[in-house]
């Protein structure tokens, strides 16, 4: 592997991994505690679809990946948040409407669809300097908007109805966190691959969230999870030969399960087995002494 | 003395439907306020047309003699704390019980600025003030429903508001736990001398407590006065549509439920 970072498609693909890794899992931690699951995985599909057709039209796949996550954004938010009918059935009819351009976009390309399918499945070993510097910036984004308004997140995330009956701009912040979320996925989905961004988007944060208390912490355990995901997916892609994306995937739900597993917060996780077993033998000791 | 709050004609509803409609109000400082009413009259409605989280669709809110708008909501409510009813948290939330106490100095600090020791004090002093400080570590999700409560009306102290509104404070919590919550807000009123708002169903409390009593049915006020003029049978009767009778134990009006 160490040999192999002497060329220089790799060294793009690591710095890739670790941003990508970092940022998509830090805005993970904003969907996993907003419940906004749902409307990622419709924005990521809305990113899709909008590079294909971009692909179709000769626009550049990118912005018009963009333009079609804010679309998205802009048509979610106000659905999910004050819709005459439930949020779950507006987001399903969004969804659906993207997944359908989708392949309608990808039936209409003429040729070969190997660029089509690239945005589908991702080309983390095609990655070039320019979308690296995308990628940098998207990322310092991300951790500024965390930073930035950290306490005015952890309001939102605890009760929006209360932060803004404190004073804070909940819907303001609420709707930069969904903009937030289409720049991400589509600065890194060309990379890690449409289908697939969202997952690396929600099992980190998702992993991080079974194993703390403390939402600081989560964002870096989560952001540790997303780096060590790409990072150990594109190993695993070397030395087996198969597809990153697809391993990335593969790693970050090895690493929710094993969370889950050990998380201090499950009552049939194995740290809380370990603890009623490790308080059932200190009770047979103290009844030993107590008896002898 | 001005009015710390002054409802004219004021309206309020959710998409078409009108749930509050003239709705005359004038509240002098430090007055202690109960609202009753039954299920869906729009007690909660007015608490939020007062806080400005509802937008009156007609007539005004004044508070501390300015009108309410959407401009200055923002800047108003700062000095309107709110406890809302009581809501479900996930037990899982990354979020520990003196975080959320810390939460009510947010408004007030503003975008981009963080608390310093003079807030982290104040939240101190606060949860100390309703008990809680040894549960300041804990996740938020794992208190009992008493508890949150209680870190509920820290939160609301630590805004140092004016005006305070609770939305049935102990709704869904057993008697103990609703008679240390209601005790704890008397002795914060009359400590803080905040104008108070209490939406509850615990009526048999107010005749000790609350200064006036607004009646709340179908939409609309049916009775504001002080608390000795409303607290009658027909009138608390008329109010919940169901019989019911008042008895004096040692002194103190009683309500009880059932055929009178």
């Amino acid at each position: 592997m160490f040999e192999l970072l002497q060329y220089q498609f790799m060294q793009n693909a690591v710095l890739a991994s670790v941003l990508g890794g970092a940022a998509c899992s830090l805005i993970g931690v904003l969907v996993i505690t907003l419940n906004l699951s749902f409307i990622g995985t419709c924005m990521a599909h809305a990113a899709l679809a909008g590079a294909i057709l971009g692909l179709l039209f000769g626009f550049p796949p990118l912005g018009m990946a963009f333009i079609f996550c804010c679309l998205a954004a802009g048509m979610i938010g106000p659905l999910a948040d004050k819709g005459k009918f439930r949020p779950d059935t507006a987001l399903a009819i969004i969804f659906s409407l993207m997944l359908g351009l989708s392949f309608l976009f990808l039936n209409m390309l003429s040729g070969p669809k190997t660029e089509a399918l690239n945005l589908i499945w991702g080309s983390i070993l095609t990655v070039t300097g320019s979308d690296l510097v995308i990628m940098a910036i998207t990322f310092l984004l991300v951790c500024g908007f965390i930073l930035f308004f950290f306490k005015e997140i952890q309001t939102i995330i605890f009760n929006r109805q209360i932060a803004a009956a404190l004073g804070i701009p909940a819907q303001i912040i609420y709707y930069g966190a969904l903009f937030l979320i289409g720049t991400t996925i589509t600065s890194f989905f060309t990379s890690i691959g449409g289908m697939l961004i969202f997952s690396l988007i929600v099992n980190p944060a998702a992993a991080a969230y079974q194993l703390t208390y403390s939402l600081p912490k989560m964002f870096i355990l989560s952001a540790l999870f997303g780096v060590s995901s790409c990072l150990g997916g594109l190993w695993a892609a070397y030395i087996f030969n198969v597809p990153a994306g697809a391993v990335i995937i593969i790693v970050s739900v090895l690493i929710f399960f094993s969370a889950l597993a050990v998380s201090p917060k499950g009552e049939r996780s194995l740290f809380t087995l370990w603890c009623k077993c490790r308080g059932e033998i200190w009770d047979k000791k103290l009844d030993y002494k107590l008896n002898n | 003395m001005g009015w710390a709050v002054k409802l004219e004609q004021a309206a309020a509803g959710y998409g078409r439907q009108i749930v509050l409609q003239g709705i005359n109000l004038q509240v002098e400082p430090g007055e202690f306020i109960g609202v009753i009413g039954p299920n869906g009259a729009g007690k909660s409605t007015l608490l939020t047309l007062i806080n400005g989280l509802a937008t009156p669709c007609k007539g005004t809110v004044r508070i501390n003699q300015q009108v309410l708008t959407k401009q200055n909501r923002r800047e108003l409510c700062k000095k309107i704390a709110y406890v809302p009813q009581s809501t479900w948290v996930d037990n899982r939330l990354p979020l520990l019980v003196k975080e959320v106490v810390l939460m009510g100095v947010y408004g007030k600090l503003g975008l981009g600025r963080y608390p310093g020791a003079k807030e982290r004090d104040l939240a101190e002093e606060m949860m100390g003030l309703v008990g809680i400080n040894s549960l300041q570590e804990k996740p938020i999700g794992q208190l009992s429903g008493g508890e949150r409560q209680k870190v509920a009306i820290a939160r609301a102290l630590v805004q140092e508001p004016e005006i305070l509104l609770l939305d049935e404070p102990t709704a869904s919590l057993d008697w103990r736990a609703g008679q240390e919550i209601l005790d704890l807000i008397y002795r914060i009123q009359q400590r803080f001398k905040l104008t108070t708002f209490l939406v509850t169903h615990e009526i048999n409390q107010l005749p000790h407590w609350c200064s006036k009593m607004v009646l709340v049915k179908k939409g609309q006020i049916v009775g504001v006065g002080k608390t000795e003029e409303l607290f009658h049978q027909h009138i608390l009767s008329e109010l919940y549509g169901i019989p019911l009778k008042i008895i004096h134990d040692q002194g103190q009006p009683t309500v009880l439920y059932g055929r009178g």
